[in-house]
């Protein structure tokens, strides 16, 4: 869907981004995760053309973005600023239709795809006819969140949407984000620096220092299989969080009991994380999860003890690091 | 005080008329110019918050603009454009263009730049961005600009009345050169509640809430047109001729108003300071000014005095004044001085103040020049037999006709000469005579009656119709009331006068003031 080619960009003489390369297939959530400074933010800016290049070229569809013109080519790529970016001056209904209006679509359809948006969002009607700074910074995401999604296009980018939230808010938003079935078909690059979130977030993570690609890959990957030392040590705090996170009941598949299906008693799917199946519990009142595979017709049970015996037993097999 | 109100609420009941057609003029120039700027001024803000790089240079220029003096500007602005309306214009615009492009700058750049990079990156182009988005969101800095812009203009708009181009300030610069509080009153009052008053306005356009400023920004260009076209509505008339008339001949019994009272006279008539009225009229921009009969520039512009067939202009024949104790204590004086007696008429005397005034002559040698001429100069005695001290007031027919005295003295008597000249007006001039500071200056009889001795209204309307009985009755009273002595006039009378240019005078056949009347009547 996305293909990036020896991109580049200098500013003067600092290599902002250097040389990279890398695809992103349609549908995935792919995560660029670095240090400050280290080049996410113009990488991402590259790809709606707002910087260009000084080198390498950007494929979107197989088509070169640069010749396209570049209000067309924004106009189907949804981007989400750090601080929302919302228009002071217009409401949240006048902000979200923002790119429907370019795009000249009619009235009705404008106020319907509005009105559908705010619910997907959990956002009340009344905030319609409401001023941004009338607004909390978690609803002012959301907001900035819709007129990304409005007119529905296939590609988001999204440049450290949660960074300005305070913890809590932040994992609620971002629990919404994940159920959001609109982004499930979604191509959306990711720019964050902060790491649970990249894990939490990303099918796969693009971990950048200083204008290059250190280590891309999934987060099993990245934590299970550094490429060098400065990917350890970037993963090194809350390692078993980012484990929890990093694992799939699939990757454990072999390690948890078997078990019959009951009829209508599946609470989760194999390609769901460790992290989230233990934080089901704490939202259920079952002792026992009730797994399918994802893709096998294969079924698996397990209480809280069972989960954590399998995951310590894949740890063991894991090569030493 | 109320006594004093009730005198101006008077004097603005009685001249309603002129104050509303001023008042909406002052209006009028203050939009016209305020609409120019804005059209100038916010593209020109736009221009440079793209151009970062030329912000400083045009912010420079406009603002040094802005610390021309009005006045000086103004008086650039004649060679360009004439006098009227259209040089005021450019004035006024001048002085708003500063505070609109800097605020315009200001806006557009102070705008979030994660708003502008939002509205980029959903698609918008350049234009969209500055019409949807830079402009709404600095529009309250913009509005304080213009707001800004606009008080200016309402003070500034009180000097386009040095240029015929109408407002307050005829009001209050006729007021202060008559001496007439309640008409200084009567329009600084009004042009003080037209600042106010827009101000607020502004101020509460700049308050509204973005949504309703969208409303307010389609509304503004409507209501700012309207109001400019007030400057129309007062100056669709016209006229044959077009006078200018200094903000002092205006009020005066013996200037604007006695032509209309005694002569009838109704001429479309300007207001313009005494500084620019003479060019104006020699570049055809003014018809009849009212001037002064001998001064040099009616020489200098070809310009001719038309006869004052009814008089009313009180005559201002001069003539030198002397303390009586000095005509004593220096006998040869007196005749001496009666030497020039008669010598120097209207065209004589225009002509000594163009060389002076013109071809930049010193007093002394137009003085020396004009007795060599005239077969009365003998060189210094180097007389030591006392000295007698000669004053003057300060403007360049007084110069000559001091030194004219000085050479005189020192050829015909064995007296020494002390002069000093430049004594302000008649005021200081007169005070010094009375203070025994000074022996003798040239006076005006006008200048005696109205001023020094502030005749009663009967005594004037007795005396003013003949230049002997003027005569008479200021030197008698001067003998009776402070002991100083009329000598006999010099032979020109340096009045108020109406001109006009000679050719065209010639061409309509306008020889009197009566003549123009009846031009002017003619169909
Ligand atoms: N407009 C610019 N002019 C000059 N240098 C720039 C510009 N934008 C970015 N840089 C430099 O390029 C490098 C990468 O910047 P970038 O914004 O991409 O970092 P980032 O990874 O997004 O950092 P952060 O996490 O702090 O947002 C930095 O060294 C920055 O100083
Ligand atoms: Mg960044």
């Amino acid at each position: 869907m996305i293909k990036i080619d020896h991109l580049s960009k200098s500013f003067g003489k600092i290599k902002a981004v250097d040389a990279i390369s890398f695809e992103v297939a349609e549908g995935e959530n792919l995560i660029l995760l670095g240090t400050s400074g280290c080049g996410k933010t113009t990488t991402l800016k590259m790809i709606n053309r707002l910087i260009d290049p000084t080198g390498g070229k950007v494929f979107i569809n197989g088509e070169n973005i640069m010749d396209q013109s570049p209000e067309l080519l924004r106009r189907g790529i949804g981007y989400v600023l750090q601080n929302n970016g919302l228009f002071p001056h217009y409401t949240v209904a006048e902000n979200i239709a923002i790119v429907p209006q370019l795009l000249n679509w009619d009235k009705k359809q404008i106020e319907r795809r509005v009105s559908e948006l705010l619910e997907k969002l959990h956002l009340d009607k009344k905030y319609l006819s409401v001023y941004p700074n009338e607004l909390s910074g978690g609803q002012q995401q959301r907001v900035g969140l819709a007129r990304a999604l409005v007119a529905d296009p296939p590609v988001l980018l999204m440049d450290e949407p949660f960074g300005a939230l305070d913890n809590v808010t932040r994992s609620k938003i971002q629990a919404e984000f994940k159920a959001l079935d609109e982004l499930k078909r979604k191509t959306i690059v990711m720019v964050t620096h902060d790491v649970q979130e990249a894990f939490e977030l990303g099918d796969r993570i693009c971990l950048m220092d200083k204008g290059k690609i250190v280590q891309i890959g999934t987060p099993a990957e990245l934590l299970f299989n550094p490429a060098n030392a400065f990917v350890k040590d970037f993963l090194k705090e809350q390692r078993l969080q980012l484990e929890f996170k990093a694992l799939r009941l699939n990757d454990i598949w072999k390690y948890l009991p078997s078990q019959t299906p009951k009829q209508g008693s599946i609470n989760l799917h194999g390609d769901v994380s460790f992290w989230s199946a233990i934080e089901s519990f704490k939202f259920t009142s079952t002792e026992h999860l009730h797994i399918k595979h994802h893709k096998k017709d294969e079924y698996r049970s397990a209480g809280f003890e069972e989960l954590m015996a399998a995951f310590y037993q894949y740890k063991k097999q894991q090569p030493h690091e | 005080m109320n006594e004093q109100q009730q005198t101006l609420w008077q004097f603005m009941a009685q001249q309603s008329d002129k104050l509303l057609t001023q008042t909406l003029q002052h209006i009028g120039l203050t939009f016209i110019s305020l609409i120019i700027a804005v059209l100038i001024g916010l593209p020109l803000g736009i221009f440079i918050a793209r151009k970062r790089k030329l912000s400083g240079p045009v912010l420079g220029v406009a603002g040094v603009l802005q610390t021309i003096p009005s006045i000086a500007l103004l008086g650039f602005m004649i060679p360009l454009l004439g006098i009227g309306a259209k040089p005021a214009i450019v004035a006024l615009l001048l002085y708003a263009l500063l505070p609109i492009i800097r605020n315009t700058y200001t806006g557009l750049t102070g705008v979030d730049a994660s708003v502008k990079e939002a509205a980029v990156a959903m698609g918008m182009s350049k234009w969209q961005i500055l019409f949807k988005v830079e402009l709404p969101l600095a529009m309250p800095v913009i509005l304080a600009g213009i707001r800004t812009a606009t008080v200016i203009n309402v003070g500034v708009a009180t000097l386009a009345s040095y240029i015929a181009a109408g407002g307050l300030g005829e009001f209050i610069f006729g007021g202060i050169s008559l001496n007439n509080t309640n008409m200084i009153l009567a329009g600084a009052i009004p042009a003080a509640l037209l600042a106010i008053l827009f101000d607020f306005l502004l101020s509460r356009l700049q308050d509204l809430n973005l949504k309703k400023l969208k409303t307010a920004a389609a509304i503004l260009p409507v209501l700012l047109l309207i109001l400019a076209c007030f400057y129309f509505i007062p100056s669709a008339y016209g006229g044959k001729l077009t006078a200018g008339f200094t903000p002092e001949f205006m009020g005066r019994q013996d200037g604007n108003l006695g032509l209309r009272s005694k002569y009838g006279l109704k001429i479309h008539t300007v207001v313009i300071s005494d500084a620019v009225m003479y060019k104006a009229c020699f570049e055809k921009e003014l018809d009849v000014i009212s001037g002064y009969s001998t001064d040099g520039r009616l020489k200098a512009y070809g310009l001719v005095v038309l006869d004052d067939d009814k008089k009313i202009f009180p005559p201002y024949y001069a003539a030198p004044i002397v303390r009586d104790d000095a005509l004593q204590k220096f006998p040869e004086l007196e005749k001496t001085l009666n030497l020039l007696s008669g010598k120097i008429n209207d065209s004589v005397m225009t002509d000594l103040n163009y060389r002076t005034d013109y071809l930049h002559q010193t007093p002394e040698r137009v003085a020396k020049d004009f007795l060599v001429a005239h077969n009365l100069y003998q060189p210094e005695r180097g007389g030591s037999n006392g000295t007698v001290r000669i004053g003057s007031k300060i403007f360049g027919e007084q110069y000559i006709l001091a030194s004219m005295y000085t050479i005189l003295i020192k050829g015909y008597t064995d007296y020494d000469v002390a002069t000093k000249t430049g004594l302000g007006g008649t005021k200081i001039c007169f005070d010094a005579m009375t203070n025994n500071q000074i022996d003798l200056y040239p006076e005006y009889t006008g200048t005696g009656l109205l001023a020094i001795l502030q005749a009663s209204q009967k005594d004037i309307d007795a005396v003013t119709g003949d230049k002997e009985k003027t005569y008479n009755y200021v030197k008698n009273e001067f003998e009776r009331r402070y002991h100083i002595k009329w000598l006999q006039p010099l032979g020109f009378n340096n009045a108020y006068a109406l001109m006009m240019r000679k050719k065209q005078a010639d061409q309509l056949g306008v020889k009197t003031i009566s003549n123009l009347k009846q031009y002017l009547e003619r169909k």
